[in-house]
């Protein structure tokens, strides 16, 4: 059979990863930030999860270490975009580049072999119900994020940020505060993103490894609307095609062409929500039908 | 009477501002008394703006005093929200609102009622529905703001204000925006506030309203004080000398033209937000179209200039279907038009003003195979600035560098320098001053009788009156009513343009 709990499983735990970022992009959205730098913090995420838990030998620390990482890559984004006024697009874009050549570099000094370091005293996180501690704490995520945003001050503010920053500004609510929170937060849950992937899906740390997860995760704020749930549902999606291309690869069709199975939903996906918009708002060549 | 209410609301003394090159405030004093609704006129650049951003500390003065009930103000409030807790509140022109969030979330935004550090929803729509009923502001708490028309969002804005205890309210050209009922409306809540004791400052030009609606007024020009005048003792002709200097002819009303041959005309004409519309327009005659904004009048001129595809009816230029032809067919063919948007639409605002000028005679007078000559260029906005009065250092600063009025001068001179058998004019005279008002208009008639057809929509009702030989309303898309220069009196048009004219046929049925 196909679809059985294995593929479940398999899907939720691919889930976790775009959707930890995708929560992190949902928050800067909705602050007016403009967030595509999540690849590059989830790889910042995942080697110092694999590097902190080699030499302390606690998984734990490893994701703590992670999400101060990538908190802290994540000031790269505030500083630029808010303080300096920065453009958002080439800063992640940067971000992303820096990300990949950084940890390459710090994985030939640090551990002083190329490609893949693993090593089976390498410690993970452990399995709970077969799925990792954080993947859980992904869901709790979700539903503070969802409580959060629309119900808390906070998220009011925030959401008025985003929208109208001259107008919070005038009722005395600091947008610049607000973006730099909602970036760092974001920075946070990437790296728990980049932990539970380097030490929960794998125990390894491979250059590159996030291979454009944090690019479906900015598809999936984008498909989700930047709302916590409407996320949740479209990592869902993403978390399902990269476990049905797992299964498909059993079936004997080359790992090459099942690899692909998430970007191609990512393409489907981007092309269904702008044909969307496209018929909400007709177009001046009067192409409407 | 409390200390309190002794002291003027708001006084301001010796307040000077410089900014590089201008002098924007001169030692301007003005007290307002509390309860008192106090106009603040002025042409643009007068300094009324200066002024209340100083006061709403949104500017700092480099000197003077303000005094909120008595009390000193050391240097001035640091941000507009030490002025709100002063107890001021501004309406800003453009509104500062969150069109997402609904009208509760907007009006409690930033000084919200709380329940366990969550917003509390049910306090806040309660809050809304008190202050509504209490100042006579109805409006939906779960409304989307986004969703509001314009009054409706101003509300908002007032609510918000009220919310946070603001005493006095500053509005900032409240009822640009507005259809002549919900100018009377606002005007109604304001005069409501003040009788409660709160106190308005009013920041406007349009005398009208000065005159119904405030107790005093404060008149700037060039950054000073010229006239301090108690409303019931003045008049339009004295306030509108005091703005501009000189003696002004206000609200003229033109003699009418001489209609001749069609040269426009409209059958059924159907687009976005336009519905099978229909109407003519003469050589030697000036078409005024009235409505209030939204009700898609920018539609059809964008459709008659062939921005916007017509879906459906038939559009003649000298007898010439245009139908579906382009933009550019429909310009070679004898079209001119100014667009509203000045700014996004009718000028590159970073290209020179000659260059601007140049714009659309690039293909015709201008052309010398396929080139530009730099000096026919020149030369060509040289005329240009000379025969319209066009205020400008030199032909080679950005258009971004001129006025509101003179970048309108720019962008009318340089459509009725097609001499083009029709022209489209949108709101010719939106935010100009009332010297460049009367220049634009008397160049609309003069190109009127000279024996061109002049399509002209406005929001203006003193311009559609003053200018339109025939005045058609527009209300959701169809053009509704049809008057002759001598029917369309306010009142009238007001009525009809708030949906009102269908009713009234109806009664007399």
């Amino acid at each position: 059979m196909f679809f059985d709990s294995d593929l479940l499983m398999s899907a939720l735990r691919a889930l976790t990863p775009i959707l930890l970022a995708a929560l992190g992009g949902a928050i800067c959205e909705r602050a007016g930030v403009f967030n595509i730098g999540l690849e590059g913090m989830m790889l910042m995420g995942c080697f110092t999860a694999v590097a902190t838990s080699w030499f302390t030998g606690s998984p734990w620390l490893g994701v703590l270490a992670a999400a101060l990482a990538a908190a802290a890559y994540s000031l790269i984004l505030a500083v630029g975009t808010v303080t300096l006024r920065g453009d958002a697009v080439v800063l992640g874009v940067a971000m992303n580049l820096l990300a990949v050549g950084l940890t390459s570099f710090l994985l030939r000094t640090i551990f002083g072999v190329q490609g893949t370091f693993d090593d089976p005293s390498l410690a993970g996180l452990p399995l709970i119900g077969g799925l990792s501690p954080l993947a859980y704490l992904s869901w709790v995520a979700v539903a503070v994020a969802a409580v959060m945003l629309s119900r808390h001050v906070w998220g009011l503010r925030l959401r008025g940020v985003g929208e109208a920053p001259d107008a919070a500004a005038t009722l005395g609510v600091s947008p610049a505060q607000y973006k730099y929170g909602a970036v760092l937060v974001s920075g946070v849950l990437c790296g728990l993103a980049g932990a539970q992937l380097a030490l929960g899906n794998v125990t390894l740390f491979t250059e590159n490894m996030t291979a454009g997860r944090g690019w479906i995760a900015v598809v999936a704020v984008m498909l989700g609307r930047a709302a916590p749930v409407g996320v949740l549902l479209a990592a869902l999606l993403f978390g399902l095609a990269e476990a049905a291309g797992f299964r498909l690869q059993g079936l004997g069709l080359p790992q090459q062409a099942t690899d692909a199975a998430p970007y191609v939903v990512t393409l489907g996906a981007l092309f269904l929500t702008t044909a969307r918009r496209r018929r909400r708002t007709p177009s001046p060549s009067g192409a409407v039908s | 009477m409390t200390r309190r209410q002794a002291e003027p609301a708001v006084e301001l003394r010796g307040i000077t501002k410089r900014f590089p090159g201008t002098l924007a405030n001169d030692a301007v004093d003005l007290t307002v008394r509390h309860g008192e609704i106090h106009a603040l006129m002025g042409e643009n650049g007068a300094g009324k703006s200066t002024l209340m951003s100083v006061l709403y500390g949104m500017e700092r003065a480099d000197a003077g005093t303000i005094r909120i009930d008595g009390r000193a103000i050391k240097s001035g409030f640091g941000s507009p929200s030490d002025a709100m807790a002063a107890g001021l509140g501004m309406v800003h022109q453009s509104f500062k609102l969150f069109d997402s969030l609904t009208v509760a979330e907007n009006v409690v935004y930033a000084a919200e009622p709380r329940r366990f550090g969550l917003v509390d929803r049910a306090a806040a729509r309660r809050r809304v529905r008190e202050l509504a009923e209490e100042h006579g502001l109805a409006v939906d708490p779960d409304a989307r703001v986004g969703d509001l028309p314009v009054g409706l969002r101003q509300r908002v804005e007032i609510l918000k204000l009220l919310h946070r205890g603001a005493r006095t309210l500053i509005l900032d050209e409240p009822t640009a925006v507005l259809t002549p009922a919900e100018a009377d409306a606002l005007f109604a809540v304001l005069k409501s506030l003040a009788a409660q004791g709160r106190t308005v400052i009013l920041v406007t030009h349009k005398l009208r309203e000065v005159l119904e609606g405030s107790d005093n007024v404060t008149v700037l020009r060039d950054g000073r004080v010229v006239a301090r005048l108690v409303t019931a003792e003045t008049s339009a002709d004295e306030i509108a000398a005091a703005m501009t200097g000189r003696a002004v002819e206000l609200d003229r009303v033109h003699a009418p033209g001489t209609p001749a041959d069609v040269v426009l005309a409209v059958n059924g004409l159907t687009t976005d937000a336009v519905h099978d519309l229909a109407l003519t327009v003469r050589a030697g005659e000036i078409v005024g179209i009235a409505g209030v904004a939204g009700n898609g009048q920018s539609e059809l001129v964008e459709a008659l200039a062939g921005l916007r595809p017509t879906t459906a009816g038939r559009v003649t230029l000298n007898s010439e279907d245009i139908t579906h032809a382009s933009a550019t067919e429909r310009r070679v063919k004898g079209l001119a038009y100014v667009p509203e948007d000045r700014h996004a639409v009718g000028t590159a605002p970073a290209a020179s003003v000659a260059d601007n000028l140049a714009m659309g005679h690039h293909r015709t007078s201008l052309s010398s195979r396929g080139l530009l000559p730099p000096a026919a260029v020149r030369a060509h906005a040289q005329r240009l600035v000379e025969r319209f009065g066009i205020k400008a250092s030199s032909p080679e600063v950005p258009a971004s560098a001129l006025s509101g009025g003179n970048l309108q001068k720019l962008l009318i001179g340089r459509e009725l320098a097609h001499d083009a058998p029709l022209l489209l004019v949108e709101q010719p005279t939106r935010g100009v001053d009332i010297g460049a008002i009367q220049n634009i208009h008397d160049q609309l008639i003069a190109y009127r009788d000279s024996g061109h057809a002049v399509l002209l929509v406005s929001a203006e009702l003193s311009e559609i009156r003053g200018l339109a030989d025939r005045v058609l309303v527009m209300y959701e898309g169809r053009v509704t009513a049809t008057y002759t220069k001598d029917e369309a009196d306010e009142r009238t048009l007001g009525l009809a343009m708030a949906g009102g004219a269908g009713i009234a046929v109806e009664a007399v049925d």
